[in-house]
């Protein structure tokens, strides 16, 4: 069978084979998990149960239920003071994966191009291939992994029509202050780029209060904002997200997702929706003990004199390993290999983050403590 | 609450140079204020939660009661005289003071049956002040102090992902 020329252009390259080899081991210590360490938090699972007991069991408007669209405007307008309309401008996703793609489908024509800063999430290059676009991938290795006004103008030309944020960030932690925000801001909005903003971490902040990319001065029309319930409620697994944004967007991606997905499972929705009744107080639980685990992993991996610039949000750590003179790869195979300890290449959120490696806290002290010490040994095998 | 209490209600053992990495504070400032607690009596003592079910051995079996205590008040005393009169002795683990249709609710340890319904019948309920009691032996335990006793199946993660 002939398969689909950008399909087959789709490639994970070494890292999918490095993957298996991390699946296929036992006894592993992984820090190489991008999803949180605990349960959904018991009254969520619970509401997941009662709405089956119920016979919550059909499809629900392709939109998403009422009630689920209805917490998340309330949520929005609480923390943030934005105000999207449940009935046009909120849809709800099979995580934030499926709304991002059904974005890239909605607004490319063949040729338009979508910025993506790296280091980034894996996602972002291939859904704009498969809608048609190209992804321009832009290097902020060298300014402390943040995008910056100048690095934007340099490549925004007349065929971008949008670019993916992400923060905090997957891989790096790195997050942005409002300042830094608008600056950007300014430039996509002379620019008429459309900001697509995954902020999935976004209340995994740790040294100061999130700025939701739609809060800027005359961005909420120019914005698409993403947030799902995976990360912060700890719900990976029920898939939930949600993207908001300007109506016509909205019924564009709204259209696809009715002829594709239909809906989100219900019993996920009913769940979301008790998330935001009852969970703030377990999300801000979960935060607290990330942060501490993020002053540990930081504080030992700079004694251990690999280089890592201070998260300020989301589970990861972005190490340097230069220092050992191997490559990403070499040092997350030969660290799985010698010591069993599971990381992610940096190589596999963009080609030019060679030198670096994700570690995740997202687990428990005791296991981050021994993983820890275990990369010492074999830091200090090598000296 | 402090996050230093926070840490070791959930970790006794937590040790003073991890704590001060988590909170990014010195070890020993760390060192000082758990000093400074537990002078105070905010942190009372460390101890290990045991699932005594587990336990084979016949010495560590215990069997447990929950007793509703009726009592007199006394006069500018309250409850608290007859309260101390009560949680002083050894057998009785826990001591409360509730509102509803008794008084004190006294947690209390024994052997066996037999010890816990003899300090019942030959400690308590003859107390001056005690009007009456009511005792409930725990069957089984599955929550205490927070923990669940049962083993639990651990979340079954994929070992990497992005």
């Amino acid at each position: 069978m002939q398969i689909s020329k950008v399909v087959e252009k789709m490639q994970p390259s070494g890292i999918r084979a490095f993957f298996d080899l991390v699946l296929g081991m036992k006894d592993v210590i992984s820090l190489g998990v991008g999803e949180p360490d605990f349960v959904t938090p018991w009254q969520i699972r619970e509401a997941g149960i009662y709405s089956l007991e119920q016979g919550f069991t059909s499809y629900t408007s392709n939109k998403g239920l009422y009630k689920l669209r209805l917490g998340i405007h309330r949520y929005l307008k609480n923390k943030f003071g934005l105000d999207y309309c449940p009935d046009e401008e909120i849809l709800i996703t099979v995580g934030v994966s499926e709304g991002l793609d059904l974005l890239m489908r909605a607004i490319i024509n063949p040729g338009d191009k979508i910025l993506v800063p790296q280091p980034s999430y894996v996602s972002y290059g291939p859904i704009t291939e498969l809608a048609g676009g190209i992804p321009v991938y832009i290097d902020t290795s060298k300014d402390g992994f943040k995008i910056t006004p100048k690095l934007l103008k340099k490549y925004i030309d007349k065929k971008t029509k949008g670019i993916v944020l992400n923060y905090p960030t997957n891989p790096t932690g790195v997050s942005y202050r409002r300042k830094e925000l608008e600056e950007i801001n300014k430039v996509l909005l002379s620019n008429k780029v459309l900001c697509i903003s995954d902020e999935v971490y976004g209340d995994l902040t740790y040294d100061f209060g999130h700025v939701a990319f739609p809060t800027l001065p005359k961005a909420k029309n120019n914005t698409v904002y993403f947030n799902g319930f995976s990360k912060s409620y700890a719900m990976t697994g029920w898939r939930v997200g949600f993207a908001c944004g300007p109506k016509d967007i909205i019924a564009a991606m709204t259209k696809i997702h009715q002829y594709t997905i239909m809906c989100v499972p219900i019993t996920s929705q009913m769940a979301a929706a008790e998330a935001l009744v009852s969970g703030k107080k377990q999300v801000e639980e979960m935060k607290r003990e990330y942060k501490r685990r993020r002053e540990f992993v930081i504080s030992e991996l700079n004694s251990l004199g690999l280089k890592c610039q201070r998260p300020q949000g989301a589970f990861y750590a972005f190490p340097c390993v230069k220092s050992t003179g191997l490559s990403s790869m070499e040092f997350s195979r030969k660290l799985l290999e010698e010591e069993k300890v599971a990381v992610v290449p940096g190589t596999a959120f963009g080609s030019n983050l060679e030198g670096y490696i994700r570690i995740s806290y997202a687990s428990s002290l005791d296991n981050l403590k021994e993983a820890l010490s275990r990369i010492k040994k074999f830091l200090n095998k090598r000296k | 609450m402090d996050e230093i209490l926070e840490i070791l209600e959930k970790d006794g053992r937590a040790s003073v140079e991890d704590i001060a990495k988590m909170i990014r504070k010195s070890p020993d400032t760390v060192k000082k204020t758990i000093k400074k607690y537990e002078k105070e009596g905010a942190i009372l003592k460390y101890k290990a939660v045991i699932n005594k079910d587990l336990i084979k051995d016949s010495e560590s079996s215990e069997v447990r009661a929950l007793i509703e205590v009726n009592i007199v008040p006394q006069k500018d005393l309250g409850f608290d005289k007859i309260a101390e009169r009560i949680y002083s002795f050894p057998e009785v683990t826990s001591c409360y003071l509730i509102s509803g249709t008794y008084d004190l609710l006294v947690v209390v340890e024994g052997k066996n049956l037999h010890t816990v319904s003899n300090f019942v019948a030959e400690k308590l309920s003859c107390l001056e002040h005690v009007r009456g009691t009511a005792t409930h032996f725990l069957l089984k335990k599955y929550k205490e102090d927070g923990v669940i006793l049962k083993h639990k199946q651990q979340n079954q993660r994929i070992a990497i992902s992005y």
